[in-house]
């Protein structure tokens, strides 16, 4: 029998993370130091692998409030509004337990719009999951569906869009990606900076359990294997109740200037929340453990540092303000316990039965967190995929086909999902899901908001780079045909092991592309996601990034274009360059000829910021402007004609043309009269 | 004063859009934590959507005991207006101040779509200004949205005229329920009127903008039934 390995080793540290601690520190970490470092220095919250790459992308333009580094980005709308937006993966937990995966991702993200300050005004989900012919994929998939349902509608946000695709790779691996944007003004807007020798933290929220235990970070860390059932117990459970009533303690607080600083728990629960005030504020804290209201008896003080339950906030205020603090919060029906204090230095001390547990450098626990440059090599059989195009016969029944293409779960009607979401809360909703980006009023302005999320990933797999130019491209468009303009970006990076070469490859070629179409579309990314491991058995998935693109608009359209809005009797114009040759990856391809192979076309920026600037000039007049992108013409026609009960006659039959997924098109449907001079 | 006391209990969460809906109406509304015992400046009483005490143990099963459910119950016996919106509704049942209950859609889903209802009766705080045999097209957003009653008490429901929405299609017919209702009942009143259910949400049916107006004509209706607190 061979000895237990030590144990750094254990929480999944290597023997060089675990030297760099002793350096820190000068001595041994105490046990609870080590379960700190641990989970503080892993993959999810450390990004010690993409770290070195992510500063590809820019975010220093004159409306970005906060780039990427905060809990959200933060954008000025004007005239005092500001939007809070962020993007979460949750795939890990989502496998392990689809409902309360998804739930507490759910949860998870709307704490990262609050904390900055801001209202939580909307939810958006990306999934990828396998096929739906098996039946463990379709426990998954409606275990995921009835989790972002359970927590969102409850929590009283609603879910205003996603997307899906489902593909053999995503079986071991789903995704469950969670995009959140929030609503403030510019006074409401506050950080994690802690300040003022001798504030105090208080900790709001649910009881704090023995949920979760270095759980979604190790969970998220490390690739899967037979043994993953039994993970189980590190899925955290949400409480949608309990974060209803913090959202609006937490509202209130801030609209009485009672908050210095606040930091929501997440990853790492009570260290990683301490740490950062501190460390955000270039000040120390001392915590006291047996002040933390508990959920049960008997817990050490490791378990409590680094409870992952939900629900909780950590909020720095004035000593003054304590009563106040308490008291609005008893009112309110939410638990409270005063746990910290301020103090001069950079010493995170936590303290628990008179004994001090960990005493640490507060800002080592993240700026000293190891960095990777891994190795980074093409997969040497992509030239192999790229010689490989679908073959595509010489004539086909184009009708036989659409219906084919209709029937697929990601191209037909989505609504079977999206009506299980509360989309309508608030009264904001102007163009629901079912359409390319939704679209939302701010009352009692003339501003709107659209958010679009996408995703390609066997696009992806075939070309990372021009898959992800082109990415960013369609989620562009997506909020373009609401009368929007693109206004931010957050993306969520989902790769498998990022210790093989060629994964790593696929993640820098990713990033590459997308930093170039942002630049080139003048949008700024101002936060985002890395989701790596991705991995069961060896088999990683396919490279899935995400967009969450937001646009803005102001006046916001009077009557924005809808697919349900065409009339007989109106022309339907295409806009945007023909090609008739782009099927690697196409829907026509995977779907149809069940292929996957070739190279897609690369984008063309210069013609994405015209077409893109050009719908969202058309959309202020035209009933229906449509992208054209899964299922090429063909699909995007029916889309419209199907929800706006109308048929259509085209001009050009060419089957090639109707199928046919070249970027950077749209369609656009002018009624009979209209003049379009002025838009020209 | 006609002012409306809109109940707020932790975890409703349509309270805003039912203040922002009577504000377009005209209507002055306050809200109103579940701790409050004494709502004798209102003029009425409307408990909105949302998922009181989390829903849990059962729709409405805790919020009953909340101390304001006493002020309601005073109101609807002295024939005051209260209207129970989706959440609402459920805890009106749970309370005893309307017959029934409702309990999972059919189809076990929670359902977040406009359906269309018609106008059965005129005789509720509801409907007093609408038209017998409107259609109207309301958001349905609900898990427990599926009225059930004892036959008993349904036939009771049906004789007396109380059955004052019913789930139809958009020409106006019967050709079934959204989530499985019982006589595809989308609203009741009790024996007097003053208190009526609804459960999809007029409020989110307010402005042509959201996608319909249709709500307005039965919030309108509700505000119309205020009575103007003696001074």
């Amino acid at each position: 029998m061979s000895p237990d390995p030590p144990p750094h080793q254990q929480l999944g540290m290597t023997d060089t993370e675990y030297g760099g601690v002793v350096d820190i520190l000068g001595r041994k970490p105490e046990p609870a130091e080590l379960a700190m470092y641990s989970v503080m220095w892993s993959e999810h919250c450390s990004y010690k692998s993409s770290r070195a790459w992510l500063g590809r992308f820019r975010s220093d333009h004159p409306w970005v409030v906060l780039g990427p580094g905060e809990n959200a980005g933060v954008v000025d709308l004007g005239d005092g509004w500001l939007a809070a937006l962020r993007i979460e993966s949750h795939n890990h937990p989502s496998f392990v337990e689809p409902y309360q995966g998804a739930a507490t991702g759910v949860g998870g993200i709307l704490r990262d719009i609050f904390t900055m300050g801001a209202r939580p005004v909307g939810v958006w989900d990306p999934l990828r999951l396998g096929p739906l012919a098996e039946a463990h994929n379709r426990y998954l998939f409606s275990g995921v569906v009835a989790g972002i349902a359970g927590y969102g509608n409850a929590v009283g946000v609603p879910t205003l869009g996603g997307e899906v695709e489902f593909a053999d790779r995503f079986s071991q691996n789903p995704l469950v990606n969670v995009m959140a944007l929030g609503l403030m003004r510019r006074e409401q807007l506050v950080t994690r900076a802690a300040s003022g020798v001798g504030n105090r933290a208080i900790l709001l929220g649910a009881a704090t359990g023995r949920d979760g235990i270095g759980g979604a970070s190790i969970l998220a860390s490390a690739s899967f294997d037979e043994e993953s059932g039994a993970k189980r117990p590190s899925v955290q459970v949400g409480d949608p109740f309990e974060e209803k009533k913090l959202i609006e303690t937490c509202l209130e607080l801030y609209e009485r200037g009672l908050v210095v600083a606040i930091q929501d728990l997440g990853a790492a629960g009570i260290s990683c929340a301490t740490a950062e005030c501190a460390s955000g504020g270039g000040m120390g804290m001392d915590v006291d453990l047996d002040a933390v209201h508990l959920r049960e008896s008997g817990m050490n003080a490791g378990e409590i540092l680094m409870s992952e339950s939900q629900e909780r906030m950590l909020a720095v205020v004035r000593p003054d303000d304590v009563e106040e603090v308490l008291r609005l919060a008893e009112t309110r029906e939410v638990e409270a316990s005063v746990i910290g204090t301020i103090t001069d230095g950079d010493v995170l001390r936590v303290v628990k039965d008179g004994t001090t547990v960990a005493a640490i450098p507060a800002a080592s626990l993240s700026e000293d967190a190891p960095l990777y440059r891994r190795p980074i090599e093409q997969p040497e059989s992509l030239e192999r995929r790229w010689a490989d195009p679908p073959i595509v016969p010489a004539g086909i029944d184009l009708g036989e086909t659409l219906l084919r293409l209709l029937d697929d779960p990601v191209l037909g009607d989505r609504s079977w999902i999206y009506e299980q979401y509360d989309h309508m809360l608030f009264l904001s909703t102007i163009v629901e899901p079912g359409n390319d980006g939704s679209l939302m009023r701010i009352k009692g302005t003339d501003k709107g908001l659209a958010v679009s999320t996408d995703g390609d990933s066997l696009r992806c797999y075939l070309d990372p780079r021009r898959s992800a130019e082109r990415l960013v491209c369609e989620a562009a468009l997506n909020v373009a045909v609401t009368g929007s303009v693109p206004y931010a970006v957050v993306d969520n990076l989902n790769f498998g092991n990022p210790e093989k070469p060629d994964v790593m490859w696929q993640f820098v070629e990713t990033v590459e592309g997308m930093a170039t179409a942002c630049e080139a579309l003048e949008v700024p990314v101002v936060g985002g996601n890395v989701s790596f491991y991705n991995e069961t058995d060896g088999v990683d998935i396919y490279p899935a990034p995400v967009v969450g693109m937001l646009g803005f608009c102001d006046p916001i359209p009077g009557a924005p274009p809808r697919l349900d809005r065409a009339e007989a009797g109106s022309e339907v114009w295409v806009v945007g360059p023909e090609r008739g040759d782009d099927f690697a990856g196409s829907a026509y391809a995977t779907v149809v000829l069940d292929h996957l192979g070739g190279r897609p076309a690369a984008a063309d920026l210069a013609t994405a910021f015209l077409v893109t600037r050009h719908a969202a000039r058309l959309a202020g007049d035209l009933p229906v402007v449509h992208d054209i992108s899964a299922g090429g013409l063909a699909v995007a026609l029916a889309e419209v004609c199907i929800r706006s009960g109308v048929g259509v006659v085209v001009g050009n039959g060419d089957w090639r043309l109707m199928l046919d997924e070249a970027p950077h098109r749209f369609l656009a449907v002018v009624p009979d009269g209209a003049d379009l001079e002025a838009t020209e | 004063m006609s002012r409306v006391a809109v109940a707020l209990f932790p975890g409703t969460n349509c309270e805003q859009d039912v203040v922002y809906a009577l504000d377009l109406l005209g209507a002055e509304a306050d809200l109103v934590w579940h701790r409050e015992t004494d709502l004798s400046g209102a003029a009425g009483i409307v408990l909105p959507g949302g998922f009181a005490h989390g829903d849990y143990l059962r729709t409405g099963a805790i919020a009953r005991f909340s101390p304001i459910m006493q002020e309601v119950e005073r109101f609807a016996v002295a024939g005051r207006p209260v209207l129970g919106i989706c959440n609402g509704f459920q805890i009106l049942c749970e309370a005893g101040l309307l017959p029934g209950a409702l309990v999972a859609n059919r189809d076990l889903r929670f359902i977040c779509r406009p359906v269309h209802v018609r106008v059965e009766t005129t005789g509720s705080v509801l409907t007093r200004h609408a038209e017998v045999g409107a259609v109207l097209r309301i958001p349905l957003n609900s898990y427990e949205g599926n009225y059930v009653a004892p036959p008993q008490e349904l036939d009771s429901l049906e004789r007396t005229g109380r059955v004052v929405l019913r789930y139809v299609d958009e020409r106006g017919e019967a050709t079934g329920s959204p989530n499985g209702s019982a006589n595809r009942i989308a609203a009741i009143t009790n024996a007097t009127g003053n208190v009526a259910g609804v459960m999809p949400h007029p409020e989110r049916a307010v402005e042509d903008v959201l996608g319909s107006a249709d709500g307005r004509v039965l919030l309108e209706s509700f505000v119309a039934s205020l009575q103007p607190v003696p001074a």
